[in-house]
C-alpha cells in the first residue's frame, strides 16, 4: 500500500474514526430526549485528525484538548461506557459527573483532562512535556487545540517555551476555519497556522485533515522527534466540522456557514476517504464495514445502557473533589 | 461630549419595575440593545468589539442587526484573545475612543485579568488623574445545563476587590439601559456583568436615552420585618422569598444593589436600621465575596440597629458540577433565603 501504510494500519484508523463517529451520530440522535443535559461540541467531519495522531500514542502519553474533545478521548482509549456516563452526569462517569462533555479525564489512558478555556490546553502540555523530560520516561504529550486558540497568548507562550527547551510535545491544530461562527480571516491574517512555527525555531506541517493517512504520515515523523529528543512539532490540519458550534443540530440553514462550502467538505468524508480506499485495494469490504458497524454500534448501547442505568451523584457529596 | 446632555436618573428609584402604562416595555435583552445602539448614534467615539459580536446569534440578541446599521468598523468581530484585545481596547480608550469590549461569558475575563487589574483599573491613577480608560467591558454569567466549572462563574468579588473599577450587576432591564449607558459615558472603566436568565425579563423602559450612575442601588419592595440585599438573578429568588414570608405575615424588605463597586451604603445602612435583621442573596461564592462585603457595610455602620445575626445566601465552596443532579444541590432558591429569615426572626 501507498503512503508507507499497511492495511494493518489503515483498517486500524478506520475503526477508529468509526468509533468516533458512531458514538457521536448516536449523541445526535439522543440528544433531543434532553437527558444528556450538557452542552455538546461534536468533532463530527473531524475524525480523521484524532485517530491519525493518537494511534501513534502510547497509552501513557499525554493528550490534552478543548471543548471539542470527545474524538481525542475515544482515540486515546478511553471506554464508551465512562464517556457515556459522564454525559449523562452520572457518578459511574469518567469525571465522576463533575465535568460533563467538557471536562473528560481518563489518567489511566494518559488523559489528565480536558479544558473549555480556548488555549488553555497548550501551556498545560508544554508542562506535561516538561515532567516527562525531567522523569526522562520516554513520554510525550500532544496539545489538541482549534484554529481560535493560534490567537491566545497561551499559543505563543506554550510554543516559545516548549522549543526553548526542546520539550516532547507535539501542537495539533484543527483548523476547521470557523471560531463559533466567526471566520477565520476576520480574525487572523492570512497566514498558515503551521508557518508560524519558524518563528519559533520548531518545524511546522500543514495539510489535508481528511485524509487520515496524512494525518497518520505526518505526525509519524513528528512523534520521533519528539521522542527523540528533538523538540515540538506545530502540526496544523485543515478539517471541517458537520454540525452546529455547539449541540447536534446544522447551522447551515441559520446562516453560520455557507451552504457550499459545507457540502464541499461532506464531499471529503474522512471516513468515505479511507473507506473506499481499504476496499479499493480489497483490504475491506463492505460487507465487513457493515459488521464493523454493527459491532461498534453494540458497544455503543451497552455504553447507554450503562449510563443510563447508573446512579447520579449525591447532593451531599457536592463538596466532594474541591481539593 | 454628547454624554452631558442625558438624563441622570440618581433618585434610587426602582425604575418602571412594574410597570406604568405609559411605557412600551421591551426585555432585558433589548434593553441593552436600545443601550448599545444609542451609544453608537450618540458619539462617533464609541465602537462595540468581541468575539462573535457579529454573528447572526448577535450575544443573546443583544447585538443584533448592529452591525448592519453601523458597520463593522464600529461593531467588529474579534480574535480569541482576551488579555490582548483588553490591552487593545485601553490602548483606545486612552487615545480618545470609548470602547464597549463584550464577553459571552465572565469566565473569559480571568484571561484578561492583567490588562484589566494592571493597567485599565490603575491608568487614571498612575497618571495622576491626567488620562482616563473610558472603557465598558460586558461580560455575561451563564447558568445551568451542566455549563460546568468553566462556564457559569459568578466572578463580581474579583472585580469589585480592585480601586480603579467599577462593578455593575442589572437586574432589571430598565437598570440594564441606564446602567449601560452610565457605564459607556463614564471615564471610568466599568464592568457590567449581566445574568443569561434575565434576558427575557420584561418592564417599562422609556425610549429616550437616560444613565444610571454607579453605586445607587434600590428598594425593590418595601418591608420592615427583615432586609434582604440581592443583585442580578437573586433579586428575583429575593422576591419569591418575599412573597414567601408575607404569606406567614412577614414584611420582607428587598434591596437591589445594582452596583456591586461602589455599594450604596447608605441605602443598606437604612435599610437594615429599618428592620433589623439582614440576609445578603449573591449568585457568587461567599468567601471574600459581594455578601461579606455587604455584610461588613451593616457590622461596621449599622451595628446597633440589627437585633440578629446576619445570614449569606451564597454558592457552596465548590466549582460549578455537570451532573443536573449536583447543579440542583449547588445553587441557592428563595427556599434557602425563606429558611434563613425563619432562622433569625
Ligand atoms: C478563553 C475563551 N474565550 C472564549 C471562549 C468561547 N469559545 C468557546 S469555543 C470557541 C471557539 C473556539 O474555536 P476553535 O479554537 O477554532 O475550536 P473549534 O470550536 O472550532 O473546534 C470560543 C470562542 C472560551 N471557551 N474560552
Ligand atoms: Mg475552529
Amino acid at each position: 500500500m501507498t503512503d508507507g501504510i499497511d492495511k494493518e494500519t489503515l483498517f486500524r484508523l478506520f475503526e477508529t474514526m468509526l468509533r468516533i463517529r458512531l458514538f457521536e451520530d448516536r449523541v445526535v440522535r439522543l440528544y433531543p430526549g434532553q437527558e444528556m443535559k450538557c452542552p455538546v461540541h461534536l468533532c463530527i467531519g473531524q475524525e480523521a485528525i484524532a485517530a491519525g495522531v493518537c494511534l501513534h500514542l502510547k497509552k501513557e502519553d499525554y493528550i490534552f484538548s478543548t471543548h471539542r474533545s470527545h474524538g481525542h478521548c475515544i482515540a486515546k482509549g478511553m471506554g464508551l461506557r465512562p464517556l457515556a456516563a459522564e454525559l449523562y452526569g452520572r457518578s459511574t462517569g469518567c469525571s465522576r459527573g463533575r465535568g460533563g462533555s467538557m471536562h473528560l479525564t481518563d489518567p489511566e489512558n494518559g488523559i489528565p483532562g480536558t479544558t473549555a478555556i480556548v488555549g488553555g490546553c497548550i501551556p498545560i502540555a508544554v508542562g506535561a512535556a516538561l515532567s516527562a523530560q525531567m522523569k526522562r520516561n520516554g513520554r510525550i504529550a500532544v496539545a489538541f487545540f482549534g484554529d481560535g486558540a493560534v490567537e491566545e497568548g497561551t499559543f505563543h507562550e506554550g510554543l516559545n517555551y516548549a522549543s526553548l527547551r526542546r520539550l516532547p510535545v507535539i501542537f495539533v491544530c484543527e483548523n476547521n476555519f470557523y471560531a463559533t461562527n466567526s471566520p477565520q480571516k476576520a480574525r487572523q491574517p492570512e497566514v498558515n497556522i503551521a508557518d508560524r512555527a519558524a518563528g519559533y525555531g520548531m518545524p511546522g506541517v500543514a495539510g489535508d485533515g481528511n485524509d487520515v493517512m496524512f494525518v497518520h504520515d505526518s505526525c509519524r515523523e513528528a512523534v520521533e522527534r519528539a521522542r527523540s529528543g528533538g523538540g515540538p512539532t506545530l502540526l496544523e490540519f485543515r478539517t471541517y466540522r458537520w454540525k452546529a458550534h455547539v449541540g447536534p443540530d446544522s447551522d447551515i440553514a441559520a446562516g453560520c456557514r455557507p451552504a457550499a462550502e459545507y457540502e464541499e467538505w461532506v464531499r471529503r468524508c474522512p471516513l468515505e476517504l479511507c473507506g473506499q480506499r481499504l476496499i479499493k485495494e480489497k483490504a475491506l469490504t463492505e460487507d465487513d464495514i457493515d459488521r464493523l458497524t454493527g459491532s461498534i454500534e453494540a458497544e455503543i448501547d451497552d455504553a447507554v445502557e450503562f449510563a443510563m442505568n447508573s446512579p447520579f451523584p449525591q447532593q451531599s457529596e457536592i463538596l466532594d473533589h474541591v481539593y | 461630549m454628547p454624554w452631558t446632555r442625558i438624563q441622570a436618573d440618581d433618585s434610587r428609584r426602582p425604575g418602571i419595575f412594574r410597570s406604568s402604562h405609559a411605557v412600551r416595555e421591551i426585555s432585558y435583552r433589548d434593553a441593552i440593545r436600545e443601550a448599545l445602539s444609542q451609544a453608537l448614534s450618540m458619539d462617533p467615539d464609541v465602537f462595540l468589539i468581541g468575539e462573535g459580536i457579529d454573528d447572526p446569534g448577535g450575544v443573546f440578541g443583544t447585538t443584533k442587526g448592529l452591525r448592519e446599521v453601523f458597520g463593522s468598523e464600529r461593531v467588529m468581530d474579534s480574535p480569541i484573545a482576551e488579555n490582548g484585545m483588553t490591552g487593545v481596547a485601553i490602548g483606545a480608550a486612552v487615545a480618545g475612543m470609548r470602547p464597549v469590549l463584550i464577553h459571552m461569558r465572565v469566565d473569559f475575563l480571568p484571561m484578561s485579568m492583567d490588562q484589566l487589574i494592571n493597567h485599565a483599573a490603575k491608568w487614571s491613577y498612575m497618571t495622576g488623574g491626567r488620562v482616563k480608560a473610558p472603557l465598558t467591558i460586558r461580560a455575561i454569567i451563564g447558568r445551568g445545563w451542566g455549563s460546568a466549572a468553566q462556564h457559569s462563574q459568578s466572578l463580581q468579588a474579583l472585580f469589585a476587590h480592585i480601586p480603579g473599577l467599577r462593578v455593575l450587576m442589572p437586574a432589571s432591564p430598565y437598570d440594564a439601559k441606564g446602567l449601560l449607558l452610565g457605564s459607556i459615558a463614564s471615564d471610568s472603566p466599568t464592568v457590567v456583568i449581566e445574568h443569561r436568565w434575565l434576558y427575557d425579563q420584561k418592564e417599562g423602559v422609556p425610549e429616550e436615552a437616560y444613565i444610571i450612575p454607579a453605586g445607587r442601588g434600590t428598594i425593590r419592595r418595601e418591608g420592615t420585618d427583615i432586609s434582604i440585599v440581592a443583585s442580578s438573578y437573586m433579586v428575583y429568588e429575593a422576591l419569591r422569598a418575599a412573597d414567601e414570608l408575607g404569606k406567614k405575615g412577614i414584611s420582607a424588605e428587598v434591596v437591589d444593589l445594582r452596583s456591586v463597586f461602589p455599594l450604596d451604603e447608605e441605602l443598606i445602612i437604612a435599610s437594615v436600621r429599618k428592620t433589623g435583621r439582614l440576609i445578603v442573596a449573591d449568585t457568587g461564592w461567599r468567601s471574600c465575596g459581594v455578601s461579606a462585603e455587604v455584610a461588613a457595610v451593616a457590622a461596621e455602620k449599622a451595628h446597633a440597629g440589627l437585633k440578629a445575626p446576619v445570614r449569606r445566601i451564597c454558592l457552596p465552596p465548590a466549582p460549578t458540577p455537570a451532573s443536573p443532579a449536583l447543579e440542583q444541590a449547588y445553587y441557592p432558591t428563595f427556599q434557602q433565603i425563606a429558611a434563613a429569615a425563619g432562622e433569625i426572626l
